[in-house]
């Protein structure tokens, strides 16, 4: 029962730990990109079409992390090339991606999807307790990981992950010393495209493994929270993950154990919990300051 | 090639008019495409979402359609308006649609609780309680922004989700009709908490459409002509600016907050008491989002924003109209709508840039002259 | 005068006919240069003559309309700073372009090639620093650090790349007198190795001091080219600004008895932000008729002080802070207004003017209080037509020079709107006026009559506190400087007393220093 427990606080958290990590990297680049909800829904319903249609789940998996990234384009063209207001912009990817994934995804409504298989490690799966957590997990679980250590080691080991950052902090400054600002905040927001896809791609390839309208039901905007939650450092981001998984996959669970609070109260909670959070990591004006990119959200047109 | 932007010395006062234009142009020639992909003769589709319900302007039998827009604008209108004040003063509220759910809850609480009292003064009653309730429900985000620096885009909209909830808890739970079979939604409201009709006998529009066009007024008076929009505009664009000027971000947080959410909630009451005369599970339609969208096109301008309003209820409109004529899903018209919130802010572009093409960076300087020279706009 | 080219063969770097516009205007206009080896070269020139222009396209940071680049005999074609670097050219901005979230060795290593590996940039920063007389700490984040200490980054980061030719814009508008003769030291020392100086400076004395010839502009054109060592820096100034420059009148200050206008007593402040100066127990009294300075290196709690005069900032007592005699440390900047005081910021666009707000309502924005009965309507309504005549009047009285009617804000050039910002405020007659950065990026015409109508106000019977970073400025209008040093203010001197060493000793906070010592050694 609690194994059980962990492993589905995993896969609720695993989708929020990819879209989030993929959002870090964004905004440490200087970008605000409030669409991940639609590219993660856009994610979603490309990663169910192309598996229904190839019977492959690992082809679906590849759609919708290049659906996530071709959509995130239009937001890259739109702020980087036209210089839109980011916020505006980022919602309308949102509006957009609702709109089209809602469109594009009526054929598939109450089709039976195809899954992501489990990986089972032989022995080790069978190790008591953290047998099942740590080695009988699905691919997508370790990817997340490899991702969250990836992206760390990227950003504060490697000289390009400190020109993304350096782009980040002052993209005047960075301009001046010859750096290309613009294409390298195009390159972010298609890896933060490709995450949010692979994070949809994941809920209706294995958490649900079906197409629903709006499945994506606010776990974009909970990834956003996660970023500010977790001062733009990828471990933090992997904690409040799992926080929050351990919050939605609880609200189920007492909503099963017919806990006698209605299940809109227990459904709430776990957009309650991101604004509490978010009041609790806010406050401190200080630090918030210290952590957040410096150019974030700012337009910036190069002189040439 | 690469796209260039040159910074235009003033805001060009041309494409400030014609910016929205340009969008809906585009909007068209996707949707066309969009179509046409679809397997559907575009100009058809165009002609069922643009053209068909707009005939009942010169068709005397069909009048009833303009009165069915109306009565999809008058919520857009009424929250667009609200969120212009906010987005011109740099507060990014994006929970109308919750505001929209707390309005409604907030104004049917006289009718459901108290069914047995009937009065003339019920209906005023319930349009207050409802901006209050919005205004409430508004002054959240705006609290914890001003207070705790929190980011109000995200609380605005978590809190959507958590209205919509507590509104379906309502429906399903203590304020069930408890004749209504087993259908979520409480019981109907009586004839005292029902918003009266304008023109009964052409059609069903209802007051709301008149409080959004009073709301518009009354805005972009308040915003063109008073030191109140001077200080809405002056904070938004500079908040330093605006502390030099001696205004406070932390009221003015409040006062965009409060006024969009009033209207939402009235937004709210006024779509319960009025097309749909009791309150259920389905109210929450996404008018919260699409008035995002109707704010921008209407350049937040509070009459450009009726104009926006109405464009974009056309469109809900004639999606009904394309899927009974033409079999498109009903799904495509938000589609529609993202589509067009795009070509909106990429024409804005328009307003504060000149945009021209330069071939490459590795030509030669005289080919790039003359490319220059070529592809200015 | 004019010898343009005639020792080519030695020459580093020429410059042939380069050619820069923005939209209508021509910032560099056919600009020839030549730069030989192992000199310092200076470029002169006005605010706007097209300096930065011409060395932004030296770096490859802006791409030239027409002309050539001639690198050691071969014309070249710099695209980007990046090929700037490989050629041998390496530039210390003016505005540095350091990121303050970042440490020095990260700054340093984001300008270097791909070969250097990132741990060894700390060990050689700290090396080269340590020869040249540089020291800095390369773990030591950049928004920790003073403006000097960050050129001194911005230096050795171009020094790491063992450039042939320097350009340094304006580096010392930061500096201290004294830290400014540690900063030629090294640069006399960079010029024995060999290497050549690209020197962008208006300070004459130093170009006469330091370099050995000199190239000057107006108006985007070269107007001549010399030794500056054979001028005076009277012939040097009337070459940049094509006119004789005049300074300021200052008339005796009228017997009688002045009164205290603007009194601050004990002023604290913490810090308002991770990078801010704490500003700690300020007192000063300024009287009518007179014109007090407040000189210092930039980021040393000036702009903290004027929020916290100007009353965008609260004081913690109303005591604190007097003005005319009523205590105002509790009063918001328009209570403060009405009570005569009158504020200029050192930011034009985005606080002192609201950017794509039009004049007239730029007008409004520091009026609408102090003068509701000209501009609001009886029932509170903006008079549009009000507004645009006191417009009309101060574009007038400052010379106001615009394209439209009634522009943007951000429409105007730096010098032309602060000249109306100036004017916004003068038009109301105030008691006490306080100016942050008055002149800065002004042409010297502008200037000029800047500081006149400073001084005109303060013997009108005004008291005027002018901070500023440029101490010929201070020199020129006060009647006595105090300074300003890590949040700290000094006793004022009179100007009778004050000599640029004096207060150039008191910019490097030598009262600060002393007094730890006396500590230490009891």
């Amino acid at each position: 029962m609690f194994e059980q427990i962990i492993i589905t606080i995993a896969t609720a958290a695993t989708p929020l730990l990819i879209a989030a990590i993929g959002e870090l990297v964004v905004e440490r680049s200087g970008v605000l990109n409030l669409g991940v909800e639609g590219m993660m829904i856009m994610g979603a319903v490309a990663g169910f079409a192309a598996a229904f249609t190839t019977g492959s789940p690992w082809l679906g998996l590849a759609a919708a992390i290049c659906a996530g990234a071709l959509f995130s384009l239009l937001f890259a063209f739109l702020t980087l090339t036209l210089v839109t207001n980011q916020v505006a912009t980022g919602l309308a990817l949102t509006l957009l991606g609702l709109g089209l994934s809602g469109m594009l995804g009526e054929t598939f409504t109450g089709q039976p999807g195809v899954k992501l298989p489990l990986i089972y490690i032989p022995v080790l799966t069978e190790l008591p307790l953290v047998g099942r957590l740590l080695f009988g997990q699905d691919p997508v679980f370790y990817l997340s990981l490899l991702l969250t250590g990836a992206v760390a080691w990227f950003l504060f080991r490697t000289r390009a992950g400190l020109t993304l950052r350096s782009v980040g902090d002052n993209h005047g400054s960075a301009h001046a010393l010859g750096i290309n600002v613009i294409r390298i905040r195009y390159l972010a927001v298609m890896f933060g495209g490709a995450c949010a896809g692979a994070a949809g791609g994941y809920l209706s390839l294995l958490y649900t493994t079906q197409w629903i309208e709006s499945m994506t039901a606010g776990r974009g905007w909970i990834a956003l929270a996660l970023v500010v939650f977790a001062s733009w450092r990828p471990w933090r981001v992997l904690a409040g993950a799992y926080l929050f998984g351990a919050v939605s996959i609880g609200q189920l669970h007492a909503q099963a154990l017919g806990i006698k609070i209605p299940s809109q109260f227990l459904s709430a909670l776990p957009y309650l919990a991101t604004i509490v959070v978010l009041v609790l990591i806010s406050r401190n004006r200080r630090l918030t300051m210290i952590n957040t990119p410096a150019s974030l959200g700012r337009p910036f047109v190069p002189d040439r | 090639m690469r796209v260039e932007l040159i910074k235009r010395p003033q805001q060009s006062a041309l494409f400030s008019a014609v910016s929205p234009f340009i969008a809906l142009g585009l909007t068209l020639i996707a949707g066309a495409i969009m179509f046409s992909l679809l397997g559907k003769n575009p100009l058809d589709a165009l002609y069922y979402y643009f053209i068909d319900p707009l005939t009942g302007i010169w068709d005397p039998f069909n009048r009833w359609q303009l009165h069915e827009l109306a009565i999809k604008a008058a919520p857009l209108i009424l929250i667009a308006v609200g969120l212009s004040v906010c987005f011109l003063s740099n507060n990014w509220n994006i929970g109308a649609e919750g505001q929209f759910v707390a309005g409604a809850m907030a104004g049917s609480m006289i009718p459901v609780l108290f069914p047995e009292f009937h009065s003339w003064i019920v209906l005023p009653l319930m349009l207050i309680m409802g901006m209050a309730g919005g205004a409430a429900y508004a002054s959240i985000p705006a609290f914890l922004k001003v207070r705790f620096n929190t980011n109000e885009i995200l609380t605005s909209l978590m809190l959507v989700y958590v209205a919509q909830l507590f509104n379906d808890w309502l429906v399903r739970g203590p304020w069930r009709n408890p004749e209504g079979f087993s259908f979520p939604g409480t019981v109907r409201f009586h004839e005292y908490a029902i918003l009266p009709q304008i023109w009964p006998d052409a059609g069903r529009a209802h007051w709301g459409f008149i409080f959004a066009l009073i709301a518009a007024v009354a805005v972009w008076f308040m915003l063109s002509k008073t030191v109140k929009g001077f200080e809405v505009k002056v904070l938004g664009q500079s908040p330093r600016a605006g502390r030099f000027a001696g205004f406070s971000a932390s009221r003015m947080v409040f006062f965009a907050f409060l006024i969009s959410g009033a209207l939402a909630g009235l937004a709210g009451i006024s779509e319960v008491a009025g097309p749909v005369e009791h309150l259920n599970e389905k109210i929450s339609i996404g008018y919260g989002f699409t008035a995002i969208i109707v704010a921008f096109l209407g350049r937040l301008n509070p009459l450009g924003i009726v104009a926006a309003g109405l464009i974009l209820a056309l469109t809900y409109l004639g999606g009904e109209a394309a899927q009974i004529s033409l079999q498109v899903s009903d799904k495509t018209v938000r589609a529609f709508q993202g589509m067009l919130l795009f070509f909106v802010l990429a024409s804005d572009t328009l307003i504060h840039y000149r945009i021209r093409l330069v071939a490459s960076p590795a030509a030669k300087p005289a080919e790039l002259a003359a490319t220059e020279a070529a592809g200015n706009v | 005068m004019n010898n343009t080219g005639s020792q080519t063969k030695a020459d580093l770097l020429e410059v042939r006919g380069l050619t820069k516009i923005f939209g209508s205007l021509k910032a560099c206009d056919a600009v020839d240069l030549a730069i030989a080896k192992g000199e310092i070269h200076a470029l002169l020139g006005e605010n706007g003559a097209g300096k930065s222009t011409l060395v932004k396209m030296l770096f490859g940071s802006l791409e030239p309309a027409s002309g050539d680049i001639v690198w050691k005999g071969a014309p070249v074609r710099v695209s980007s700073p990046g090929e700037a670097r490989a050629l041998g050219i390496g530039m210390v901005f003016q505005h540095f372009s350091l990121f303050e979230a970042l440490t020095a060795a990260e700054n340093i290593a984001l300008s270097l090639g791909k070969e250097t590996p990132i741990s060894e940039i700390a060990e050689k920063a700290r090396a080269l620093s340590k020869a040249y007389g540089l020291p800095l700490d390369p773990f030591a984040l950049v928004g920790d650090l003073s403006v000097g200490e960050r050129q001194r980054i911005e230096i050795v980061r171009c020094l790491l790349q063992e450039p042939e030719l320097i350009i340094l814009d304006e580096p010392t508008s930061v500096l201290t007198p004294q830290e400014a003769d540690k900063l030629f030291e090294t640069l006399e020392r960079l010029r024995s190795e060999g290497k050549s100086i690209l020197y962008i400076s208006h300070r004459l004395e130093e170009v006469k001091r330091l370099c050995d010839r000199a190239t000057v502009l107006r108006h985007g054109k070269v107007v001549a080219h010399c030794d500056p060592r054979n001028e005076s820096p009277a012939s040097l100034a009337r070459m940049m600004v094509g006119d004789e420059v005049v300074g300021a009148e200052r008339p005796p200050r009228e017997a009688g008895e002045p009164e205290e206008m603007l009194g601050i007593c004990g002023l604290s402040r913490k810090p308002a932000g991770p990078f801010s100066v704490q500003l700690h127990d300020i007192w000063l009294t300024v009287k009518s008729g007179e014109v007090i300075g407040i000189a210092g290196v930039a980021g040393n709690g000036q702009g903290e002080f004027f929020e916290a005069i100007s009353g965008e900032v609260l004081q913690e007592a109303p005591n604190v802070l007097r003005i005319r005699g009523k205590a105002a440390g509790k009063l918001d900047i328009n209570d403060r207004r009405l009570l005569g005081a009158a504020f200029v910021p050192e930011e034009r666009l985005g606080h002192g003017a609201a950017p794509t707000l039009k004049l007239s309502e730029n007008l409004l924005l520091s009026r609408f209080r102090t003068d509701a009965n000209a501009f609001l309507s009886k029932v509170g309504l903006v008079a549009s037509g009000a507004l645009a005549k006191a417009s009309k009047r101060i574009v007038a009285d400052m010379d106001v020079r615009k394209s439209a009617e009634d522009p943007e804000a951000s429409a105007l050039s730096g010098g032309n709107l602060q000249k109306f910002i100036i004017g916004r405020e003068l038009d109301r007659q105030p008691s006490v006026m306080i100016v942050n950065q008055p002149t800065w990026g002004v042409d010297a015409g502008a200037a000029a009559r800047i500081r006149q109508a400073l001084i005109d106000l303060a013997r009108a019977g005004s008291a005027v506190l002018v901070i500023s970073q440029d101490l010929d400025e201070l020199f020129e209008i006060s009647d006595s400087i105090a300074v300003m040093h890590n949040g700290r203010l000094s006793e004022p001197v009179p100007i009778g007393d004050a000599t640029y060493e004096k207060i150039g000793l008191l910019m490097g906070g030598a009262d600060a220093a002393a007094s730890p010592a006396v500590k230490e050694a009891v």
